[in-house]
């Protein structure tokens, strides 16, 4: 059990930074489609970078250089050019990808430094908690930490309010003075980074090497647990740690249903999607409609500039 | 003069889309000019290599028709690459069990193809306009449930004989192979290609000409107003996914009996994203469609020699896709912003 707890919350560490990171993203109004070419040229830049230099933590910056270049293609298009950033962000992805395809190809099955294992001293000797919790790496804690710290500036502080306001309503944030654009610009490159750091975490803590599929469709789970955590921080990482679950779980009865071995692993993808379009059903809102505890549990708008160009009159 | 003056900021993207392939190639150790030789001469270079350009072309002819009827009704039919899947599972279903002679079993393979993929799509419609869930992730959705669908059927219940293997089926019996026509020495695909064309042509038509495309661009445009004015807003999303789903079904029956001649995992080839890339560059009109669509299959098809004889990752293939349609787009957009240019193309629309 507890080591199943701990396994879970190690594999889902990557996939809850980069949903802390399109969260603050899509709060400010700009939504970042690219996260599945994202994550995978940045793991395989991370990787790269961590095997020439030898080092795993310039790996991550390297990673979180690459996320952050590319969510600054999509915001500085959709600001200056007006463009579509669902259409930008969808030709990312696929640009993206296949670049990690093209320029990783003769380092598949390289092995590169690894993330050292760092568990809290004293922490990590209360029963049972210490275990799920604190014997981890530096990813790992550094996942804890983007939940808590994106929670707080959210809802804690001027910084988050006005973050929101550029989201919600970016022309009353502009009548008070904020500069819309500049936010909406460096939010985004912010996000795209912590896209990056995730990537890297795939390639240098969860597995250690590079290969096509490490990421395969973690992209697009990302940006439905978004979906499916209501742009908030604490709901967004639970729907995280439920997709770490199902995949722990699936790997688990892989040795019991030998015979579905292949599918069990993709079975998390369709339900986490399924999960998704059942919380967001309108029959699903009706019960919320009546039971608006539950509601406020589990749904959540999504900002309502999202996607769009804010242009000053 | 007007007419090139409409077209220099894309002829300066294209360049600059062919310089970033070339910096590419140079740090991969590739060199540059025999690479981009090779895409040509992998994709036309001899009868069996055009026949095999054309094969390629067909589906995504078929399903970048289908996803400018649903990008006219404002839809990102993210789910093209299920409706593929679906509609070659749905083919692949008819071939391993209708006996017959040959035609019976083409037109069934076809019809087969259009409503698994028809079905698909509306799956996502009716999520999105009765279930409140984005196309996007409806669709999502739906194409990690037909591809694991596609690897459950390759492995259980329709394994080749012997030991399974994601390799796929046993190859369909001859009867059921979309067919061909010999000429200079190889077969020509002319079926699929002859589905590809009429797709495209019936899309345009239906788009330019007749009352249902206009109401659709209408609701496209403008969902609330055109519900106002008495459009059935929804109706007409239901047709379009329908529309776009059936023919990104007939993209897998091709892929199905016309390529692969089995049911592997991955049978999409990928065509759906890319029909969505085309239809990018093609910015979403159905004239520019067929050249684009043949361009880009060239470069897919092309860019396997290039793993062949350079040992380069084919994947550099759509790369250059990916960075042409993104060098296009913002450089119509920027020429757009500084009202260069493109004015002149903007009036003709």
């Amino acid at each position: 059990m507890e080591a199943t707890l701990n396994s879970i919350i190690a594999a889902a560490a990557p996939l809850v930074i980069a949903t802390m990171g399109e969260t603050i993203t899509e709060k400010s109004g700009v939504v970042n489609l690219s996260l599945e070419g994202s994550l995978r040229l940045s793991a395989m830049t991370g990787f790269v970078v961590a095997f020439w230099v030898g080092h795993a933590l310039v790996g991550f910056g390297a990673a979180a250089v690459v996320g952050a270049a590319i969510a600054a293609i999509i915001a500085s298009t959709s600001i200056r050019l007006k463009l579509n950033q669902i259409a930008v962000g969808f030709v990312l992805t696929l640009l993206a990808a296949d670049l990690a395809s093209f320029l990783g190809d003769s380092f598949v099955g390289e092995r590169g430094p690894r993330v050292p294992a760092l568990p809290i001293p004293f922490l990590s000797d209360i029963p049972f908690v210490g275990k799920v919790f604190f014997d981890h790496d530096l990813v790992v804690y550094g996942s804890f930490l983007a939940i808590g710290v994106t929670w707080w500036v959210f809802y804690r502080t001027r910084a988050g309010l006005n973050l929101q306001g550029v989201g919600e309503r970016p022309e009353g944030a502009f009548a008070r003075g904020i500069k819309v654009n500049t936010l909406r610009f460096w939010y985004t490159v912010l996000g795209g980074a912590m896209v990056g750091v995730a990537g890297a975490a795939y390639s240098l803590d969860v597995k250690l090497g590079w290969r096509e599929t490490l990421t395969l469709n973690l992209g697009w789970i990302a940006l439905a647990i978004v979906i499916f955590g209501g742009w908030h921080p604490l709901r967004v990482a639970f729907g995280a740690y439920l997709f770490g679950a199902l995949q722990v779980l699936a790997f688990q009865l892989q040795d019991v249903f030998p015979g579905l071995a292949q599918v069990l692993p993709i079975a998390p993808f369709p339900l986490m999607i399924l999960a998704l379009v059942f919380v967001y059903s309108s029959g699903f809102r009706r019960i919320g409609d009546q039971f608006p505890r539950l509601r406020s549990l589990l749904g959540g708008a999504a900002p309502a500039a999202m996607g769009t160009v804010f242009e000053r009159e | 003069m007007k007419a090139l003056r409409a077209a220099t900021p894309t002829l300066l993207s294209l360049a600059a889309a062919l310089a970033f392939g070339i910096v590419l190639l140079l740090l991969a150790g590739a060199p540059p000019f025999e690479a981009l030789w090779l895409l040509v001469e992998g994709s036309f270079g001899s009868a069996s290599k055009i026949s095999a350009t054309l094969l390629a072309w067909s589906p995504l002819l078929l399903a970048s028709a289908g996803l400018v009827i649903t990008f006219s009704a404002g839809l990102w039919n993210i789910g093209v690459e299920g409706q593929v899947i679906v509609g070659a599972i749905a083919a692949t279903w008819v071939a391993r069990s209708l006996p017959g002679p040959a035609w019976v079993i083409l037109l069934a393979t076809i019809v087969a193809g259009a409503i698994g993929g028809l079905v698909w799509a509306l799956i996502a419609g009716v999520l999105k306009t009765y279930g409140g869930v984005h196309e996007i992730f409806g669709g999502l959705g739906l194409d990690f449930v037909a591809a694991g669908l596609a690897v459950y059927l390759v492995l259980g219940p329709w394994k080749r004989t012997g030991v399974a293997s994601t390799s796929g089926t046993d190859i369909f019996r001859e009867e059921a192979w979309m067919p061909e026509l010999e000429a200079f020495g190889t077969g020509w695909p002319v079926v699929s290609v002859a589905l590809g064309l009429a797709s495209v042509l019936i899309v345009w038509l239906l788009l330019r000409g007749t009352r249902f495309g206009l109401r659709l661009k209408a609701v496209g445009r403008n969902p609330q107003s055109s519900f106002l004015l008495g459009i059935p807003t929804n109706t007409y999303m239901l047709g379009a996914f329908a529309i776009g789903g059936a023919l990104a079904g007939i993209a897998g029956t091709v892929q199905a009996t016309g390529f692969h001649h089995k049911l592997v995992p991955a049978i999409s080839g990928g065509y759906g994203f890319l029909g969505i890339l085309v239809v990018l560059l093609a910015s979403f009109s159905a004239a520019w469609i067929a050249p684009i669509a043949l361009f880009f299959v060239a470069i897919s098809v092309g860019s396997t020699q290039l793993d062949l004889r350079l040992g380069l990752d084919s994947a550099f293939g759509g790369v250059l896709q990916g960075i042409t349609v993104l060098f296009v787009m913002i450089g119509g957009a920027w020429s757009a912003s500084r009202g260069f240019g493109s004015q002149a193309a903007r009036e003709e629309h």
